[in-house]
């Protein structure tokens, strides 16, 4: 986990703390979070809408709006230097350069007036001296490099006149054109289609492999989890529910959420399986953030809770091999099936 | 499953939309949403309808419903041809077909509460009013998995699970005989997702209703369809009982949608695109197959000649030359 930083981490988050001040109260977004992400590794957050996934991604770097969300604990360093101690100013100098982000909708993410070689120029402006003519150069080789077919010509061309693929592969070459040491992914191919999620998914794993970045991939699809993270960190409520690598996650799930979410995914390789056969489901709903229970946030949900989980919050445990999860329970769940 | 006579017989479809341009708003060019399709569904049998975006699946699901009016093909709800129908005639066939959308944020009004959401259909087709309608909704809200008492409360008070029950139970209320989804679980988590399909294939079992179910998630088509059948820019490329389509798929496109799925197990890394480039526009679609700008077997005939679809087994039905009785593509 966290506690030994190594020359290859890339970004440290210790115990992350975002509210959000409203009317109806003060909720926390994001509740004690830590983890930490290599050079070349791939960390996938896993959750539902509301978990703080995004809220997390954000407070990293430094996008919370304030009002009404702020961060209040907890620190973020990235590559030796704690970005929460930074004014707006060199913040900017990190964003687009060290960090990058790349979100769901291309569409609402570009300038819509602004051809794409000269959005990707605008990053190279800010933090390379360049003149014109290398920096154009530069852009044009990013949508090489994101395999974008023709790139003079697409270089040349506005938004409106890619497809959705194309744009997301626009926003990749603009996200790494400054060779981050860390890029941020949040559900970035959810908009797109099947066979389109497949490329681009594919484009980020082999250019993050081939760049050396460090890559935070923000889903609730567990099956993009497993075709693309080393290690994964599921969240529920705000929290940190488990943690652990790809392959033992989803062998040996700990946490009572994380096997309820594998076994409500269908799947589409069921061909003895009977067409009506029903979808395990989780009960009820995903708690409000501002009225959340006592205990275990995900105790009034789950099959196994009992009284301690109402009462107490289950502190993270490593339950053996680098493998976290906060629940009473967990220990039990090694040996269950 | 499938009846000696199906519920809903869909024949050689047609929707073009026309794209106008200038000043004179002159027609410029045609979408072709929708392009030559056909199909069957059978009374309470479950159609899959896949595909990806802009493939033309929700102008079938609204064509279905004459919701937009079709350019040219048949549509046979129980025997009878509804193409033709004026409004009021069309009225008593509306009873027996009802959807559910995407976005139940966007299909209640927010104005209205729960109650009289569901209760308005029968209202209209005057069925039920006062306190029978109120004892009906009740009924309708108890069969979704809400409570009577939730009635009285606002679509905005609901969660999206709970809003996608009450546009079931409004769909429920006249009775249909099909109830066509359009992509009714998209927009919800995934554990809700799965509260929706299992209430949905419950509600099918009771009820014995039939589904065009549009989705384009494999794995939740996969799971709730008898039948399904893989649309391609506006037509249909192939359609199979779900298992023989999953086990043994034979259109090109649908051997790449399948590849593409990422499987939760990392064990099974396999992450290699099978078709490069995008869906072309459906205002210009390609000559011959209209898939053959992305198909790694495609042959010069491919480009030419259009493929029609074909049996290729037991109710397996596929539109690509190669399996035209001379091979298939592995």
């Amino acid at each position: 986990m966290t506690e030994t930083r190594t020359e290859d981490t890339v970004l440290d988050v210790k115990n992350l703390q975002t509210v959000f001040f409203t009317n109806s109260g003060l909720f926390r977004a994001v509740d004690d979070v830590s983890f930490s992400v290599r050079r070349g590794e791939t960390l996938a957050i896993v959750g539902e809408s509301g978990c703080g996934k995004s809220v997390t991604a954000l407070s990293v770097m430094r996008l919370v709006p304030d009002p009404p969300g702020r961060v209040v604990g907890g620190s973020v360093t990235l590559e030796g230097t704690d970005l929460l101690g930074l004014d707006e100013a060199e913040m900017r100098n990190i964003r687009g350069n060290r960090i990058s982000m790349i979100f769901q909708e291309p569409m609402t993410s570009l300038n819509p007036v602004m051809r794409i070689g000269d959005q990707i120029t605008e990053v190279l402006r800010l933090h390379r001296e360049m003149t014109s003519k290398e920096t154009w150069a530069k852009a044009v080789e990013m949508l090489r490099l994101v395999r974008i077919p023709e790139p003079e010509r697409r270089a040349q061309e506005y938004p409106h006149q890619l497809s959705g693929g194309m744009r997301q592969r626009a926003m990749i070459a603009m996200a790494l054109a400054c060779r981050p040491a860390l890029l941020i992914a949040d559900e970035p191919t959810t908009a797109l289609d099947v066979t389109i999620q497949a490329q681009i998914l594919a484009l980020i794993v082999d250019l993050q492999k081939t760049l050396g970045t460090g890559l935070i991939l923000i889903t609730h699809d567990l099956g993009v989890v497993a075709q693309t993270a080393q290690r994964v960190i599921v969240m529920y409520a705000g929290k940190k529910v488990e943690e652990a690598t790809v392959e033992d996650l989803f062998e040996n799930p700990r946490h009572p959420y994380t096997r309820g979410l594998m076994a409500s995914m269908p799947a589409v390789i069921s061909f003895g399986a009977k067409t009506d056969a029903r979808l395990t489901e989780i009960p009820g709903m995903v708690p409000s953030l501002t009225n959340l229970p006592p205990g275990c946030a995900f105790a009034p949900r789950c099959s196994l809770a009992v009284d301690r989980c109402r009462a107490e919050y289950p502190p993270l445990q490593e339950t053996g091999g680098d493998h976290f999860a906060a629940c009473w329970r967990a220990t039990e769940m090694v040996a269950a099936p | 499953m499938t009846d000696q006579r199906p519920l809903l017989e869909v024949t050689d479809l047609v929707k073009h939309y026309a794209v106008r341009g200038g000043i004179l708003r002159r027609r410029v060019g045609t979408v072709h949403a929708v392009d030559g399709v056909s199909f069957s569904v059978g009374k309470g049998e479950t159609l899959g309808l896949v595909g990806e975006s802009g493939c033309g699946k929700s102008t079938v699901a609204r064509s279905v419903l004459r919701l937009v009016e079709p350019s040219s093909g048949a549509i046979k709800l129980n025997g009878t041809d509804i193409t033709g129908l004026s409004k009021a005639e069309m009225r008593p066939h509306r009873r027996s077909m009802q959807i559910v959308f995407q976005d139940p944020f966007a299909s209640l009004n927010p104005r209205m509460t729960a109650g009289d959401i569901v209760g308005e259909p029968l209202g209209v087709h005057g069925l039920a009013k006062g306190r029978a309608q109120q004892e009906r909704v009740a009924e309708l809200f108890a069969q979704v998995g809400l409570r009577a008492d939730q009635m009285k409360n606002y679509p905005h008070q609901f969660s999206g699970g709970q809003r996608q029950r009450i546009c079931i139970a409004r769909a429920l209320s006249l009775g249909p005989s099909l109830i066509v989804c359009d992509e009714p679980v998209s927009a919800l988590d995934v554990s809700i997702q799965a509260q929706v399909i299992n209430l949905l294939i419950d509600l099918q079992r009771k009820n014995d209703f039939s589904y065009l179910f549009i989705a384009h998630d494999l794995a939740v088509v996969a799971h709730i369809s008898h039948r399904v059948a893989v649309m391609y820019l506006g037509r249909i490329v192939e359609i199979a009982e779900k298992s023989e389509l999953f086990a043994n798929p034979r259109h090109p496109y649908t051997q790449a949608l399948l590849a593409s799925v990422p499987i939760a197990d990392p064990k099974a890394k396999r992450l290699a695109p099978m078709v490069d480039g995008d869906v072309p526009s459906p205002i210009n679609p390609p000559s011959g197959c209209a898939f053959h700008t992305r198909c790694r077997y495609a042959m010069d005939r491919c480009k030419l000649e259009r493929p029609a679809l074909v049996e290729a087994g037991e109710g397996h039905q596929v539109a690509c030359w190669l399996n035209d009785g001379t091979g298939r593509a592995e």
